[in-house]
């Protein structure tokens, strides 16, 4: 995309945020351009051309903009600066610190740097002069917050290198030329510890990128145990308004298994936004000891940030996911809400007055969408190691029906399903996740199970059915004390009801807001199931129907009660006692 | 927004639909305001020197030879302390006879907060309706709608919400408000003393539709005047945001833009969730709480407006009749307020949660027992105490003429479950039960 000059023009019609600008050069689809209003620039991205005009969506208001603005074009598309600081940041969906910026209301063209220029960083080699390098080999590392962040060779640069020079261990900035590398024509090309690259376009200097197979922890007993996500996964969580979407990608900021978790609040609420700029940097990580904030990165482009900017922001947090994949390291993504994104696309598809597909979204939002999925993944870097992006994205149907076009083109994408139902949620049965619609793909991966068989145990997998059949049976069996009366079906079926209860209560509700029940370590859960199976197979003794719905009751109570306290303390097990004594009871031997 | 003598007058308009003017003016300024004989428009397209003007007040009658003035700015509201007391218009114009304000001059729709800078919301607001303070415990800085059927009493419920809220100010903003329930809220203020808190901006079912569309933004600029400059605890009435939403797609239709659900604009989210986002805690102290009315048809709340309404604002409280009671209720099962947890528990009794959380549970049990009956089965003995638990907490705790302190409705709970169930019934944390359960025992 090198110009000799850049491309001016001038504005020339006006339809909300969609300019139709005449351009006095070439023009390149998706290039960022600036808009002059009175001597302050808005950020535009190019999404048609016709000729000599350029329709740009403006980041921004347009509230003033007039006929006749000068526009310059920048040569290069929307661009993220990738380089150490990143981690613990808090981003608008353009990558602008929103720290940096002065006063308590954001302004039109208040742009600011994603990262610090002057900041010195602990510079360590990682190659030495002679090496042959490609883009995405590490070439440094530095300490960021407690990774090893990795220079690499930009992601931008094609062919093969060789190391000219590369400095010594030391301070630098960023900016600071820490290499010097020679192409194939012998040209000397400097790099430093910061780069750019295009957010709409994967990164993709990897070896291979095969099929996940490796169990990611949540501490949410319903996904760990019943419909398990994997690192490098896809899932996505639909559900009506205020059926727990937010809470849960929340405990899976908190709690789940990774190196490093993005956040990307797309056109969401701001006070979302501030209860993790506010509590993370107080919460313990469990794992590691360290403040959540300092293995959390935040993009917030909030309900109420520009529209065209919300679109862009899913794909600013996808790139610093890849980023940190491209390390070696675990990366969660998690998107909130992809509904908000697909509804950008939406409104600006109609302002362009395209042809437009099911509920008005544009024809191509499933091609969208998956190739957005697509990102994400395990894989194996040329130097042997491995890195993932898992993505979790919510999806808010309208009328909280699935039948909408973005909740089905998710669940083409997507291998992992979970479904919130208004029925739990109504009931407060929160993790509201439908145990019965809701799947993992990846249960029948053989190469999940192995990872399992050998991790876990050989009748992990078994028992992971075998409590989704009982979960099945529980329904059926609830369908049909309802449809012929409790005293009109045999003993049995309160039987298969109420184990089904046993294992809702006790394995799939959790309180997100109390402290020992809100996460759950995949120990506790293996012990939890294989207790609960166990109450399962056993048979019991009751003489009439209305002895189980009590029995059973006191069970499901003292489990809560177990789940409340810490694993294996006193109370547990004076309650798992209790609880012992009580299966005694009726239990046929 | 007088004209001014230099301003230059156009006199040639070349297009006229139902909602908008478009003629030939060079230089125009996008969202710009003009006058049309009279009539307030607004700029929503620019074409090279073809200007299309959103007449607010319709377009019937305009002559191709209007007077067209352009006012060379957006909307804009003056503010300062003489607000207070006052009634206008949606366009700011003082309607109560008194005369115009001085202040300082401020574009309404102003930027949003930077999310950095606002605070955690943190302020229980008390209502003394334990279907609020006790379920639905609300806080400065949340929005939070009544979602009700056109013949709830939700404007009631507001006023008494409003009075009891201890705010500094309280902005309400009509839109399409029918002039007895203007009167209404005028008459309540007032005899609680409470007129000169209050700001209004009124459109009635008199003024033309599209006016409410200012009404909003009328609204929030004053509170933030008073949030940020004054630094005070500010409520928002916002009455009804479904006329609000349904002006935004007359005008949307007649723009002839593709429509999407509920022949709503595709943008419906965003020009709510612009409205709804003004909610916010500041740093320095001030607040600004919204409390709207969104009316639904027939309860169905997967219809458009609703249902992004709920998507964006954080909760929502669902008034209904419970006509074992013949009471109306704020209902447990499809209301929520999203930022209970950062109060409930922790500025309130530590049983809180567990209580609010049992009690429902046993309320949706009621509700099996009640199909049961109702498909002519025989009841046992626990849905016989459910049943007549959900009575008694429908009448004690979740109707909204209660007005109590909130460790007497916890206290109330208790009474409750104690009298009805067993604590292995009731499943909460055996510390609280230890504590609680049998202190209400006579
Ligand atoms: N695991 C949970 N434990 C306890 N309460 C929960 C849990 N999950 C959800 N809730 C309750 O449900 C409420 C709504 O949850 P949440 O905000 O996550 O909904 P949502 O699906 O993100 O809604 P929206 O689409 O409007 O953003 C929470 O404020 C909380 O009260
Ligand atoms: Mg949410």
């Amino acid at each position: 995309m090198a110009k000799n000059k850049l491309t001016t023009g001038k504005v020339q019609s006006i339809i909300s945020n969609l300019l139709i600008v005449e351009a006095d050069g070439p023009v390149s689809q998706n290039e960022i351009c600036y808009i002059n209003l009175s001597g302050v620039k808005l950020m535009a991205e190019v999404i048609k051309i016709n000729g000599n005009n350029a329709y740009v969506q403006v980041f921004e208001s347009t509230r003033g903009l007039k006929i006749g603005n000068s526009v310059e074009f920048t040569g290069h598309m929307l661009e993220v600066t990738l380089g150490p600081g990143i981690l613990s940041k808090n981003f608008d969906g353009l990558q602008n610190d929103l720290d940096k910026m002065e006063g308590v209301f954001l302004k039109r063209g208040d742009y600011t740097n994603p990262l610090e220029d002057d900041k010195l960083w602990e510079f360590k080699p990682l190659a030495k002069a002679g090496d042959k390098v490609a883009a995405g080999d590490w070439i440094g590392e530095v300490k960021e917050n407690w990774i090893h962040h990795k220079t690499m060779v930009p992601f931008k640069f094609t062919g093969s290198f060789t190391i000219k020079s590369i400095v010594s261990e030391g301070k630098y900035t960023i900016n600071d030329t820490i290499a010097v590398l020679s192409n194939e024509k012998n040209e000397d090309i400097p790099v430093a510890m910061a780069q750019k690259w295009p957010v709409r376009i994967p990164i993709r200097n990897y070896k291979s990128k095969p099929r996940p197979f490796k169990l990611m922890e949540t501490g949410v007993r319903t996904m760990d145990i019943l419909n398990p996500i994997v690192e490098g996964g896809t899932g996505f969580i639909p559900g009506p308004f205020g059926s727990g979407k937010t809470v849960l990608q929340h405990a899976l900021a908190k709690q789940a298994e990774a190196d490093l978790i993005v956040v990307a609040a797309c056109g969401e609420r701001a006070n979302e936004v501030v209860e993790i700029f506010k509590e993370y940097p107080e919460l313990d990580d469990p794992r590691t000891g360290r403040k959540l904030m300092e293995r959390t990165t935040i993009i917030a482009n909030t309900s109420n940030m520009p529209v065209a900017a919300r679109e862009a922001s899913v794909y600013t947090a996808m790139t610093i996911s890849e980023y940190y994949r491209a390390m070696g390291l675990k990366v969660l993504l998690l998107a909130d809400s992809t509904s908000r994104w697909a509804q950008a696309l939406r409104e600006m598809s109609n302002r362009m007055e395209e042809l437009p597909g099911p509920d008005a979204f544009p024809m191509d939002l499933s091609a969208i969408i998956s190739s957005f999925y697509a990102r994400a993944g395990y894989v194996y870097l040329n130097n042997g190691k491995t890195g993932s992006v898992t993505f979790i994205g919510t999806v808010s149907p309208a009328g909280g029906n699935l039948k909408e076009p973005v909740t089905e083109s998710t669940k083409k994408a997507a291998r992992c399903f979970y479904g919130l139902s208004q029925q739990r949620a109504d009931s407060k049965r929160y993790p509201a996740i439908d145990p019965i619609d809701s799947y993992s793909k990846y249960l029948e991966y053989t190469e999940f199970k192995e990872y399992i068989n050998k991790n876990f145990s050989s009748d992990w997998i078994e028992n992971v059915l075998y409590t989704k059949n009982i979960l099945l049976r529980g329904k059926e069996a609830y369908e049909q004390i309802n449809i012929l009366g409790d005293d009109g079906v045999p003993i049995n079926y309160h039987l298969n009801f109420w184990k089904s209860e046993v294992i809702d209560f006790v394995i799939l509700q959790q309180d997100a807001f109390d402290e020992v029940d809100a996460s759950t370590p995949i120990e506790r859960q293996k012990y939890m199931l294989k207790s609960i199976i166990n109450i399962c197979k056993n048979d019991y003794k009751f003489d009439s129907f209305e002895e189980v719905n009590p029995y059973f009751k006191k069970i499901i109570n003292f489990y809560k009660q177990m789940n409340y306290s810490e694993f294996q303390s006193d109370k547990f097990n004076g309650f798992k006692k209790e609880l012992n004594a009580t299966i005694e009871e009726r239990k046929i031997a | 927004m007088e004209t001014q003598a230099f301003q230059k007058i156009y006199t040639k308009i070349t297009q006229v639909t139902k909602a908008t003017c478009s003629l030939s003016a060079p230089g125009i300024s996008y969202e710009e305001l003009a006058v049309i004989n009279g009539r307030l428009a607004q700029v929503v397209k620019i074409n090279k020197d073809i200007v299309t003007l959103q007449v607010f007040s319709g377009t019937e009658g305009i002559p191709t030879n209007a007077e067209v003035i352009f006012m060379g700015k957006p909307p804009t509201l003056k503010v300062s302390d003489e607000l207070s007391g006052r009634i206008f218009n949606a366009y700011g114009k003082p309607i109560d006879g008194m005369p115009d304000i001085q202040g300082e001059e401020r574009e309404i729709g102003s930027p949003s907060v930077n999310p950095v800078r606002r605070e955690q919301p943190s302020e229980l607001i008390a209502t003394g309706i334990a279907g609020i303070d006790l379920n639905n415990t609300i806080v400065t800085g949340q929005k939070i709608p009544f979602f009700a059927d056109p013949d709830q009493p939700f404007n009631q419920v507001m006023a008494m919400v409003a009075l009891r809220a201890q705010a500094d100010r309280i902005i309400l903003g009509g839109m399409g408000m029918t002039n007895d329930d203007f009167l209404f809220y005028k008459n309540v203020f007032e005899n609680a003393g409470a007129s000169d808190r209050i700001v209004s901006f009124i459109n009635t079912t008199e003024n033309p539709s599209v006016e409410r569309l200012l009404v909003p933004e009328m609204t929030l600029a004053a509170a933030e005047y008073f949030a940020v400059d004054k630094n005070e605890k500010v409520l928002v009435l916002l009455t009804d945001m479904t006329l609000y939403a349904d002006a935004l797609s007359i005008v949307s239709n007649r723009m002839d833009q593709i429509p999407s659900k509920d022949s709503m604009p595709g943008s419906l989210y965003s020009d709510l969730a612009k409205i709804y986002e003004k909610a916010v805690q500041f740093p320095s102290g001030g607040s600004i709480t919204i409390i709207a009315v969104t009316t639904l048809s027939g309860g169905d709340i997967t219809h458009a407006i609703p249902d992004n309404t709920g998507y964006i604002t954080e909760g929502q409280l669902f008034l209904r009749k419970d006509s074992d009671i013949g009471k109306v209720i704020v209902d447990p099962f499809r209301s929520l307020s999203r930022l209970k947890q950062l109060v409930i528990g922790k500025q309130t009794r530590e049983d809180h949660p567990q209580v609010m959380n049992a009690a429902i549970r046993l309320f949706a049990d009621a509700t099996n027992a009640k199909t049961k009956l109702q498909n002519g089965f025989d009841l046992s003995d626990y849905d016989e105490r459910t049943l007549n638990f959900a009575k008694d907490y429908s009448n004690d705790l979740l109707a909204i003429d209660v007005n109590i302190e909130i460790d007497e409705m916890l206290n109330t709970g208790w009474r409750l479950f104690n009298k009805y169930f067993s604590p292995e019934e009731v499943g909460i944390k055996k510390e609280f039960v230890d504590k609680y359960w049998t202190k209400e025992e006579e």
